[in-house]
């Protein structure tokens, strides 16, 4: 049965949002162009590479569904409470594969000892071998030439789909396919086969050059692709049978936790805009055009909201939701919606204390914009307010609130995680990297250290952040009107 | 390149060679060039005038030679020998003591130019320390000096002062004391007086002649306006797209401009003697910033080139003593040179016809508006309380007839834009009538004035700034129309915006396309077709070609002109260029400090001005032509203009 | 100018007033007091005696505006929001739910915070500027491209990484501090410079580039070209003219935390043990003691309108053209 959580349905609508507003700059040469430029650049589609598969696992992770209990003996089915998504069934494994307790990477026994009774009787204490990790191996010693072996052929499986998935998206991107297909079935089947020879072969040769002409990185492209690849390819290999990146205090498998982590991170840096574009773009607008008291009320708003510290205004509104959520219970039907509701006011939260700033950024252009001499000849010939607002002032600010939001999202991620530890964060229930971090830094004192989980999270954290940065500042770059005057000149 | 250097005049031969560049080639980093193999000597005490249009690279010239080129822009040939020391061999250590020490530069806009947040002592105390290793009181003292040698009344009060407290003009003169500080041989002058008025350029650039004569310096003037050349040069270079295209000593270029793109450049200033023909507009647009082209880089806009010039390009010709060119017309000894002179005129116009007088009768009176004032409040202290009124309004009375051309003429900050608006009603009027074809237009509710708004139209004064560049050219256009539900079906107001187009002279594809795709004057003819678009009777017209360079100015007049004729328009124009009002002007309102204080016909004002701040204005004009006044006379005697 | 100040000032009145009553509109009138006493007593076994009695504990069993029992001016004295939120402008904060008087409280608690974030700032502020001010001697180089790249890789790094990775080096690997804890005196300083370090590393990236992006400005502008052409040297042109004019976008987000500092760091006095602002607020947090939480919340906008105010200040001192207009 498959279920729609309140933030699905965000993301969906998200996801709408962002196919339609693809499809609108499709059509429309002058707004394409800036995208142009951030394809120009390797740094933005690498990580845009980076992004995109982040993407796609949260995206996974979003469609739910209630499985059926099987053994149900009337028409009825009966669903388990449980509620799951695509992407839990993809790595199934990893969900299930749960240990006793810690252990570190790779290993094949408990991080801790144990009271062991062997088959005499005798009392041990010793390292208990993993009930999975490992499993399939006889010998201990045997781990590490199988590990590398594994690597190895996860690497290589990974580098030929990369390499095929590169060829594929090249055939893709042709501007005239007839050109290159029609020369007869049998021809191009081997070339699509076999990657080196149709890469010096006379038809695609064009192709790649009037790529590159139009200034798209496709080396930086394909070693990213191919690495990624390969590297997917490994970890994907090892997680069959190993915990990659170790269990946690309940035995989870700790890959599997950062993976489920990476919707939640995603959610709230996206679905918080949600809340933000609205109330920034009306209120900044609307204060910058009007002026007068229309602006003097916003302004204050605004003043008042963000004289509050974000920290201690988000506190407060996060107790205060979580007491609403504690003295209802009987709003929620299952625990993941009631997470899920407490993830969706967290970003609604988010939202309500962090439109302030773009919202002045957007008064403080409305009032330039406003003083345009274009403005100005709109309100001679009579047009509306709403309609100038609309077709002049509105188009002109969208590369700031573009610019804006692509900057937020990282700083949102970042902020879940010190939320979440402050307490006011998601539902401890609720795999974040933030709940990660919080769990795993009780264990900072033991000996010797439980250090996979903290590195996991970070590391995981770390390259989401820095790709929406990288991606963010080729955006920027690419939009800001500043930095591409002669371009516009010309 | 077998480039020819231009060889000294020996007119004014008395003076040393201070300056000698050979060749100078300054890039991008894509290699496009924008100064193209550029030779000239500047001579001790003399004024080398480098005249051009925007984009041909003069600023960038003389950033060059002082070798402060902007990031991404780098010097790529050539050589440039001050007294034997060659500039781009220094050290930049060694540099530094040339830039402010023997060569000083002063920029275009005083008010960027200097740093706020220094007083106006402390930044030229600066120099002071760097050059005459003077400190303390006696800097102080020194600075007060200055100040007084460039004329700021009350030196020693202003030297404590911020640029912010200081007029556009002051500050100018702040900017020439602090290159005099360092007592340079030659002061570059990047466009000094074209951020300031007319009255304020006249006084600097007698400021910039006094101190020449004072001090025996050089001075390389960079100016886009023929006329400000007319009063400072001894030697000109006319540059184009990069390249010195012809090069002369004032008396000659002023007498015989040899290079076709210096002889339209003439030919396109409008003053009153053409009255009654079309100004001769150079067609097309000046080509962008180190665009590389084969051939003669006029060519395309060259209405004498032939085969050759759009393949091989010209080398320099030296033609008479002192003055080169670099066009085939004079290669071969001049066999070219007696050619027959083409048609002149605009596109839009038939040879020959020219413009008919100004119909005798005068027709009834169109726009009528009388003791119309705006006021703008000032708030001060805690509460904010209205303490006063800035009056940029203050009482004007005027009236437009149909088919007939007001100018208001004033200089910036008299509030002939602020009137332009109340007139429109963009600014609320604080009281006074405005009576537009019999219906007075203060006062009406929204509706009303809808209804009104179709007659009376602006063209403003940025045509970048005018356009929304997220619009395509047709929507731009049918803004009004839809506004104002004029016009009728789609495809009806589909076919009038064809018409439009053909109107202003643009092809009917442009309307598919974006105003950045578009130059300049390309997007000021968009912008007086979007006006058009609605059937107005009265076009306001806020300084619609101060933004635009000479040769499309006169373009844009000529539209102007011709659209008053066919479609019996009525202008307001609004500016500050009294040539341009010399010539289409029927009428002329001279507006200072919110007053009218002259109005009467073009000839009367212009020609026997009554009021005092008219005859001002009028004096400050540099003049072209005039053969009596000499400006020549406060330089050198050495120098013989 | 005065005028001006005194203008800024009376502005901010009605902003408090405006976060006063935010405040209790959050704490009072989304949940009622009888939903707080329901969830901190246990939802499931609670009895209506008990909820009365955490509310009279507390003072909250009062009507929330007008109390038509009472007479006189207690109509509006004897009400929650006059004796909870608008005693707060007399900075009376009243009592946390251990019953300890919460303005003796900050008191105390303000030296720690302090003692922490106003050196952090201070060295931080020195750090930053100066690596912005190399980066942007060395714009266009290779240097330059490899100090923002370090600077977007620093800013990526979830700032709680800086503190536990900070106190596992340092304190656990070298042991060269203790990991927490806080004396006051001579003491103090092995247990603050900890903190102060990672404090200052952690802003490196965002605050570099942000100065870098600011100089740049600055650097393009006329003046600059101006200052170039008399002669003087690159590092003249960038103290004397540059770093002077930046100054006044610098301000804007500099001096507008400086009384937040008494607040402290919620992160780093948490990890560290500090006994500061940030570790009161996230233990109140943590016990859902509300009236310490709304009182941090007003506490903390009274500093940062302060701060507007401070800021106004620095303008005059920074920009002439504030000063004399």
């Amino acid at each position: 049965m498959p279920v729609i959580l309140w933030s699905d349905a965000l993301v969906f609508l998200l996801l709408a949002a962002g196919g339609i507003g693809a499809w609108y700059v499709r059509r429309h040469e002058h707004l394409l162009l800036p995208w142009r430029r951030v394809a120009r650049s390797a740094t933005a589609l690498v990580s845009l590479l980076v992004l995109s598969l982040f993407l796609a696992v949260g995206l996974l992770d979003t469609l739910h569904y209630r499985a059926a209990l099987p053994g149900q003996q009337s028409g009825e089915a009966v669903y388990s409470p449980e509620v799951l998504s695509v992407f839990d069934k993809l790595i199934e494994p990893l969900r299930t594969h749960t240990e006793k307790t810690y252990s570190a990477p790779l290993a094949v026994a408990l991080y801790a000892k144990e009271s062991v009774a062997d088959t005499r009787g005798n009392v041990l204490r010793e390292y208990p071998r993993l009930r999975y990790g490992g499993a399939h191996l006889a010998d201990v010693s045997q781990r590490d030439g199988d590990v590398a072996k594994r690597a190895l052929f996860g690497a290589l499986a990974g580098l030929m789909a990369g390499l095929l998935i590169a060829l594929a998206s090249v055939w893709r991107l042709l501007p005239s396919p007839a050109s290159g297909r029609g020369a007869g079935g049998e021809g191009s089947q081997s070339k699509y086969l076999s990657p080196e020879s149709s890469l010096r072969s006379t038809s695609l040769s064009p192709t790649l050059s009037r790529l590159r002409e139009r200034g798209l990185p496709l080396f930086s492209m394909l070693v990213a692709t191919l690495v990624i690849a390969a590297l997917i390819g490994a970890v994907a290999n090892l997680a069959t049978v190993y915990h990659v990146l170790g269990t946690d205090k309940v035995g989870q498998d700790v890959l599997y936790l950062s993976l489920k982590s990476i919707r939640t991170g995603l959610i709230i840096g996206t679905v918080t805009t949600l809340v933000t574009l609205p109330l920034a773009l009306l209120l900044g607008i609307a204060a910058g055009y009007f002026r007068g008291w229309i602006d003097d009320v916003i302004q204050y708003i605004y003043t008042v909201l963000s004289s509050i510290p974000s920290v201690l205004l988000i506190a407060a509104a996060v107790l205060m939701m979580q007491v609403a959520i504690e003295t209802h219970p009987h709003w929620f039907d299952t625990a993941a919606s009631r997470a899920d509701l407490r993830l969706v006011f967290l970003c609604l939260v988010l939202g309500m204390t962090s439109w302030t700033g773009l919202c002045r950024l957007l008064r403080g252009e409305t009032l330039k914009l406003r003083e345009m001499e274009y403005i100005q000849a709109a309100q001679s010939f009579g047009v509306s307010s709403l309609r100038i607002l609309v077709r002049h002032i509105v188009p002109n600010v969208m590369h700031i609130i573009l610019i804006a939001l692509v900057m937020d999202f990282s700083a949102l991620v970042l902020a879940e995680a010190v939320l979440s530890y402050v307490g006011v964060g998601v539902d401890p229930s609720m795999i974040s990297f933030g709940t990660m971090i919080n769990a795993a830094r009780l264990e900072m004192g033991r000996e010797p250290m439980v250090w996979w989980a903290l590195a996991a999270a970070f590391g995981f954290m770390l390259v989401l952040v820095l790709a929406a940065n990288l991606f963010a500042d080729a955006v920027r770059d690419a939009f800001d009107p500043r930095l591409n005057r002669t371009e516009g000149a010309a | 390149m077998n480039t020819l250097s231009p060889s000294p005049s020996p007119a004014s031969g008395g003076g040393e060679s201070l300056l000698n560049v050979q060749g100078l080639v300054t890039q991008l980093r894509n290699g496009a060039r924008i100064v193209d193999d550029i030779s000239f000597t500047i001579k001790a005490g003399e004024t080398f005038a480098l005249l051009g249009e925007s984009g041909c690279g003069k600023s960038m010239t003389a950033l060059s030679l002082l070798r402060l080129l902007p990031d991404g822009v780098t010097h790529a040939g050539g050589t440039a020998q001050m007294d034997g020391v060659e500039l781009f061999g220094l050290q930049e250590r060694e540099m530094r003591e040339v830039r402010g020490g023997r060569i000083a530069m002063i920029f275009q806009e005083p008010g960027l130019s200097l740093n706020p947040v220094l007083t106006v002592g402390q930044q030229i105390a600066e120099v002071l320390a760097l050059r005459q290793d003077l400190h303390g009181v006696a800097a102080q003292q020194r600075g007060v000096e200055l100040l007084d040698q460039v004329g700021i009344p009350d030196a020693q009060r202003r030297i404590a002062e911020y640029p912010f407290q200081l007029s556009g003009g002051m500050k100018q003169r702040v900017m020439i004391a602090m290159a005099l500080a360092g007592q340079p041989e030659l002061l570059v002058a990047d466009e000094p007086t074209t951020a300031l008025d007319v009255t304020i350029q006249a006084q600097v650039l007698q400021l910039l002649r006094d101190t020449q004569a004072a001090s025996g310096m050089a001075l390389m003037l960079i100016t886009h306006d023929l006329g400000v050349v007319a009063e400072m040069a001894h030697q000109v270079g006319v540059m184009y797209a990069g390249q010195i295209v012809e090069q002369a000593s004032r008396a000659q270029l002023l007498a015989q401009p040899l290079h076709p793109y210096t002889q339209k450049l003439f030919a396109a200033l409008p003053d009153m003697t053409r009255r009654n023909q079309p100004l001769a507009a150079i067609p097309g647009n000046v080509p962008p910033l180190g665009g590389g082209m084969r051939g003669c880089r006029f060519a395309p806009r060259c209405d004498k080139a032939w085969a050759l010039c759009g393949e091989q390009a010209p080398d320099w010709t030296v033609v008479a003593e002192g003055q080169g060119v670099r066009c085939h017309l004079y290669a071969d000894g001049g066999s070219h040179v007696g050619w027959v002179e083409r048609s002149d005129t605009h596109h839009l116009l038939n040879a020959g016809d020219g413009y008919r007088c100004a119909p005798p009768i005068l027709p009834a009176s169109l726009l009528q508006v009388s003791d119309l004032h705006v006021h703008f409040p000032i708030r001060k202290g805690i509460l904010q309380r209205v303490v006063g009124q800035v009056k940029a309004v203050d009482g004007v009375s005027l009236e437009i007839a149909q088919g007939r051309t007001l100018a208001l003429v004033g200089e910036s900050g008299c509030g002939k834009t602020t009137l332009g608006k109340a007139l429109l009603q963009l600014i609320q009027p604080t009281a006074g009538s405005v009576r537009f074809a019999g219906h007075e237009l203060i006062g009406l509710n929204g509706n009303e004035l809808r209804a009104r708004r179709a007659a009376m139209q602006m063209v403003f004064q940025d045509p970048y700034a005018s356009l929304n560049p997220k619009m395509r050219v047709a929507e731009i256009l049918e803004e009004g129309m839809a506004a104002l539900n004029i016009g009728g079906s789609s495809a009806a107001r589909q076919a009038h915006i064809d018409t439009l187009l053909d109107q202003v002279g643009l092809a009917r594809a442009a309307k598919w396309r974006y105003p950045h795709e578009f130059s300049g004057g390309q997007r000021q003819r968009i912008a007086i077709a979007r006006a058009l678009a609605v059937s107005p009777q009265l076009l306001i017209c806020d300084e619609p070609t101060s933004a635009l360079d000479v040769s499309v100015q006169a373009q844009i007049i000529n539209l102007l002109k011709t659209l008053q004729q066919e479609l019996n328009l009525s202008y307001l124009f609004i500016t500050h260029n009294l040539a341009v009002v010399d010539y289409l002007a029927h009428e002329v309102c001279v507006m200072y400090q919110g007053r009218i204080v002259e109005r009467g016909t073009t000839d009367e004002v212009l020609h026997a001005p009554k009021h005092a701040y008219t005859k001002t204005l009028l004096a400050a004009v540099p003049v072209i032509r005039s053969a009596q006044r000499n400006p020549l006379n406060t330089a050198p005697s050495s120098v013989a203009g | 100018m005065l005028a001006y100040l005194i203008r800024r000032i009376f502005y901010a009145v009605p902003i408090l007033i405006g976060v006063n009553l935010l405040t209790f509109a959050l704490f009072f009138v989304v949940n009622t007091p009888d939903d707080m006493a329901r969830m901190q007593l246990g939802i499931k076994r609670v009895t209506p005696e008990a909820i009365e009695k955490w509310k009279q504990q507390r003072g909250y069993d009062k009507p929330l505006l007008l109390n038509s029992t009472a007479g006189g001016a207690g109509k509006i004295t004897d009400t929650i929001f006059w004796q909870k939120s608008a005693s707060m402008f007399v900075l009376d904060f009243g009592y946390s739910d251990d019953g300890r008087s919460i303005s003796r409280e900050i008191q105390t608690r303000m030296m720690p915070s302090l003692a922490i974030a106003l050196p952090t700032f201070m060295i931080g502020l020195v750090v930053y500027v100066s690596f912005a001010l190399l980066m942007t001697l060395f714009r266009t180089t290779a240097l330059d491209m490899a100090g923002v790249a370090l600077c977007v890789l620093l800013m990526s790094v979830s700032g709680l990484f800086y503190i536990i990775g900070g106190q596992f080096v340092v304190s656990k690997l070298w042991h060269l501090a203790p990991i927490s804890g806080y004396a006051g005196g001579a003491d103090s300083f092995k247990f603050v410079a900890l903190p102060i370090v990672i404090g200052v590393a952690g802003g490196i990236g965002s605050s570099s580039r942000w100065y870098r992006t600011i100089f740049l400005e600055e650097i393009g502008k006329d003046y600059v070209r101006t200052a170039r052409a008399k002669g003087l040297s690159e590092l003249a042109v960038l103290f004397r003219h540059v770093l002077k004019n930046a100054m006044i976008p610098i301000l804007t987000g500099v001096v507008v935390v400086i009384p937040l500092l008494f607040m402290g760091s919620l992160l780093t006095e948490s990890f560290f043990g500090i006994p500061g602002l940030g570790s009161y607020t996230i233990d109140a947090i943590n016990a859902q003691d509300f009236s310490v939480v709304r009182a941090m919340v007003f506490l903390g906008s009274l500093l940062y309108i302060a701060g507007l105010i401070l800021t106004d200040i620095s303008y005059t001192v920074v920009d002439p053209r504030v000063r004399l207009s």
